[in-house]
């Protein structure tokens, strides 16, 4: 079976469709296991502009920066990475109203068995602690929710997460 | 070393329409600027150390046609310092990156950075591909480039070695100094630059 054909996967081409119909003109990333081939379709897109951090902390102070300025930023970073920047998130993101969507590749998810790593352990708990709205992510028909993610933000004036849970498969080929 | 105050009174003359990021010399700017809407004055660490200059990154990127000052600390920048391999990366030409250097972490009671007196900052920037880099430590020399800086594309890096404020008190003990909350801030720049909605 082709994994890009199987609905029950998630093409980097509808991830990119989502950002185009939201607006997006910057991507604040960090690539991570899951992102691969939607890395090279990013860097591809004409509308996009990729800005890369070196450590995930900083992608919510310049998705702030961006936004402040009038941009659409989005940023693009893996759940260990979003645990990592919980400080930077307090306070460049909630502490000043960034609505921003990030894109969080959920390392470590699985729906059957035991959650083995910890850093799938943990993720959604530490967005619960910062009281983040998250959405999950796990095939092209569930893409419509980085729209929604999108109009929460601006209502919310918050940071929102949409959690990929799509690992090995579609995004990477 | 340079006085800060002194030194962002000269700066002053030359800012232009600039958006200036003041950081930590921002109880200073306060009283110097002439263009309070255009100063993104947020507080050295309040939103959260290490990120000013990619902040002010982020300025500079959305509105690449207006100049974007920041006045960084060293221990801010050290916090996070991946982040002079992304404005290389990204090479703003309308980017400039002043480092208000004291060695030491002036807010908690003056303890020294990590290797605070043999850093070199200016040249670790020119080694990360700022094609601009300056290093000062006296207001003479300041006075006499910084209109060339500022008339020069970016990114630019200037580094400046300043006198230490140090703040002994307890938090709940200091003056506040910011007239606006951080968020009112951000809301006058953003109507400022004809972006709010």
């Amino acid at each position: 079976m082709d994994q890009r054909t199987d609905n029950k996967y998630i093409s980097p081409e509808a991830v990119v469709a989502e950002m185009k119909k939201n607006n997006v003109t910057h991507v604040v990333c960090l690539p991570d296991s899951e992102t691969n081939w939607l890395y090279v379709l990013l860097q591809a897109e004409p509308s996009l502009t990729l800005v890369p951090v070196s450590r995930e902390g900083l992608a919510f102070s310049t998705a702030a920066g961006l936004w402040t300025g009038g941009a659409t930023p989005i940023i693009m970073i893996q759940n260990t990475g979003m645990m990592e920047a919980g400080d930077s998130m307090r306070g460049w993101g909630v502490g000043f109203n960034i609505p921003v969507v990030v894109i969080v590749g959920y390392r470590g998810w699985t729906r059957h068995g035991v959650t083995a790593d910890t850093a799938a352990v943990y993720i959604e708990r530490h967005l619960n602690a910062f009281n983040i709205n998250y959405y999950f992510v796990e095939s092209d028909a569930d893409c419509a929710r980085i729209s929604i993610a999108f109009e929460d933000a601006n209502r919310t004036k918050r940071p929102v997460a949409v959690l990929v849970c799509d690992e090995y498969h579609g995004s990477n080929r | 070393m340079i006085n800060t105050a002194d030194m962002l009174k000269i700066f002053q003359r030359y800012r232009g329409d600039a958006i200036v990021v003041p950081g930590h010399g921002g109880r200073h700017w306060i009283n110097i600027s002439t263009k309070p809407n255009l100063d993104a004055i947020i507080g050295g660490g309040h939103p959260g150390m290490g990120g000013q200059a990619s902040f002010a990154l982020g300025l500079a990127l959305a509105q690449p046609n207006r100049k974007v000052v920041l006045f960084d600390s060293e221990g801010d920048l050290l916090m996070g310092f991946g982040v002079l391999a992304t404005i290389a990366d990204r090479q703003p030409k309308n980017f400039y990156h002043f480092l208000l250097d004291n060695e030491c972490y002036g807010l908690t009671g003056g303890q020294p950075v990590p290797n605070g007196k043999n850093m070199r900052y200016d040249v670790i920037a020119r080694g990360t591909g700022y094609p601009s880099t300056y290093n000062f430590v006296d207001i003479e020399d300041f006075s006499s480039n910084i209109e060339r800086i500022m008339a020069q594309p970016g990114p630019v890096f200037v580094a400046m070695k300043v006198i230490p404020e140090i703040n002994n008190l307890p938090i709940d003990k200091r003056i506040p100094w910011q007239t606006r909350r951080p968020i009112d801030v951000l809301k006058d720049l953003r109507k400022e630059l004809g972006v709010a909605r």
